[in-house]
């Protein structure tokens, strides 16, 4: 099957954001967050580390930690809760030898769930 | 003035704040998401359109005014809020937090209002990508606006599953079907429960199963989710009757009502108990929501009473806080007596939407439990003459309950599990413990950037 797993029910007039994913030039909208604008144009979000299956989130409120992609600079974070911005660059899986860890410096685990 | 920390800024925390606001009080809160009202009440994004009477149907009022005073208080510098931060761990008396950078709040007193997360038990199959929880679902509904498929199975069981079955079919989604494992005759003897305590709530609830027609089945059993590399391809189940079914699909959203996220509360120091009816453990606290000394607990992370049930939790939270100080409080007994209703509605829903434990007793070898690290039944069961039929020794070893959910997800089935081997109760097996950090966190964070003091 082509095409993304999500499908766009409501709240569609908003302005368009353009992102990177592994390498290909993607579009969301403002206020999606990066786990919607992936899943619009992709089946999953990454491999699992454990098994074959794809990995696309699964809770959606930040508890589960499935949902991991990687900037370009190599910080990680929860796609789930991380809102889509103008120009990220982001990928399946982390860049050199830093798998499954994070860089000691930039990320930011940043949320939009509540506790 | 006296420093009290709300963690949490649903239904609970709000109610709390704005009890302790008027008291006087500043209290800060705490909270993981950009915007406050919690997971039923969840915000979109500044710049969505939906009205609220869209996104919380009949529940619209009660979103609009929660969100309302929270706005104002806040507006008006009664209560602190500091959102898209997460508490990783407590410690002295003070609040170790993480958001864009690293703070420690100090604190006198501490309100824990963390909600719950889905209650889930696993399905052959269930860790292919593309399967959810039921709340998640709903979540990417109200708070983006997708569906997270072209063609949906639910299933599992609870208030949640026929709610977010009707919500999705109104948006215009594809609902294959909607799967219930709860009997119909076993629903109906909760359902008579629920009538008593709460009769209009309880009618709301048959009417949108009613607008589900055909696709709704009670008193089903789950085989196994099929997939490809793509993800989901069908759902297996038998009907009441016995025979064997399969639903084509491409997405699975998966829930029995919801589990007490006890994290927060444990790492405060909060005792538990396992707890009969709500098939879980849950915190032990008096029926204000007193869990030790400056310790106070309210909302679904205490009794899983739903949205309605976890304002008047937090509201009692903070009049026993308030009492403790000395100062002036509402009286609790209008608020005692609605909760005790709002209780006995939730042992009835409890008994008409119940837990699978035969369903996870009988999961084959080869079912995946622990969808974080792949741990199967089996090797589970495996653990299990080494570690004996406890569940922290069990988790040492087998590493169920050890993946990066930290067992939000597989606790209560793999106690199931090991019960079952045992020839126990989960009640037997004991609780995991919660260890800090409360969230995976970047060892970076912690090593690299000095805290902040409090926030002022
Ligand atoms: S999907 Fe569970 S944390 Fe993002």
């Amino acid at each position: 099957m082509t095409g993304g797993r999500l499908v766009r029910l409501a709240e569609s007039a908003r302005a368009p954001v353009e992102f990177i994913f592994d390498g290909e030039a993607l579009t969301g909208l403002e206020g999606d967050t990066v786990l919607t604008a992936i899943l619009l144009s992709r089946r999953a979000l990454r491999d699992a580390e454990f098994g074959p299956e794809a990995r696309a989130g699964f809770c959606l409120m930040g508890a589960c930690q499935d949902c991991w992609v990687w900037q370009e600079g190599g910080a990680r974070l929860r796609a789930c809760s991380t809102p889509l911005r103008e120009g990220m660059r982001l990928r399946s899986a982390p860049g050199g030898t830093q798998w499954p860890g994070p860089p000691a410096d930039a990320e930011r685990d940043r949320s939009g769930d509540s506790a | 003035m006296t420093r009290v920390l709300i963690i949490g800024a649903g239904p609970a925390g709000i109610r709390a704040a704005e009890t302790l606001a008027a008291a006087g009080l500043n209290p800060v809160v705490v909270d993981e998401a950009a915007r406050a009202g919690g997971q039923i009440y969840r915000r979109p994004p500044e710049g969505f359109t939906r009205t609220p009477e869209k996104l919380y149907g009949s529940e619209a009022a009660k979103a609009r005014a929660l969100h309302a005073t929270f706005d104002r208080l806040v507006a008006e510098g009664k209560v602190t809020h500091l959102p898209q931060r997460s508490v990783m761990a407590l410690h002295g008396g003070t609040a170790h937090v993480l958001g864009e950078t690293r703070q420690e709040i100090p604190y006198d007193r501490l309100i824990v209002a963390t909600g719950a997360t889905d209650r889930l038990a696993p399905v052959p199959g269930w860790q292919a990508g593309g399967v959810y929880s039921l709340g998640a679902a709903q979540i990417a509904l109200k708070a983006q606006g997708v569906a997270l498929g072209r063609r949906i199975v639910l299933a599992g069981s609870g208030p949640l599953l026929t709610l977010l079955a009707t919500q999705l079919v109104a948006s215009g989604a594809e609902v294959a079907a909607v799967l219930d494992t709860a009997p119909m005759r076993q629903q109906v003897r909760g359902g008579l429960r629920m009538a008593l305590a709460r009769p209009w709530v309880t009618l709301r609830g048959l009417r949108l199963r009613a607008a589900l027609g055909r696709r709704y089945h009670a008193g089903v059993t789950l085989t196994g989710i099929e997939s490809d590399a793509t993800g989901p391809t069908a759902m297996a189940w038998r009907d009441a009757k016995g025979r064997d079914r399969r639903t084509d699909c491409d997405t699975v959203g998966l829930g029995w009502h919801l589990r007490s996220d006890g994290t927060i509360a444990d790492l405060a120091g909060a005792a538990f108990d396992w707890d009969t009816d709500f098939a879980q453990w849950l915190p032990r606290a008096d029926p204000l929501g007193r869990a030790g000394e400056g310790l106070y607990l309210a909302g679904d992370g205490l009794r899983i009473l739903g949205a309605d049930g976890a304002e008047l939790a937090g509201r009692a939270a903070a009049t026993a806080c308030l009492q403790d100080l000395g100062l002036p409080h509402p009286d609790p007994a209008r608020t005692l007596r609605r909760l005790g209703r709002m209780h006995r509605f939730a042992q009835g829903m409890m008994q008409a939407f119940p837990w699978p434990a035969q369903m996870v007793r009988d999961l084959p070898d080869t079912a995946t439990v622990c969808r974080c690290e792949g741990i199967s039944a089996g090797d589970l069961r495996g653990t299990l003459p080494l570690s004996g039929p406890e569940a922290n020794r069990a988790k040492s070893l087998g590493r169920v309950g050890m993946g990066r959910c930290q067992g939000r997800y597989c606790q209560l089935a793999g106690a199931e599990i090991i019960a079952a081997a045992a020839g126990s109760a989960p009640r037997d097996v004991g609780r995991l413990r919660a260890q800090p950090p409360a969230r995976p966190a970047p060892i970076g964070a912690w090593l690299n950037t000095p805290a902040e003091g409090e926030a002022e």
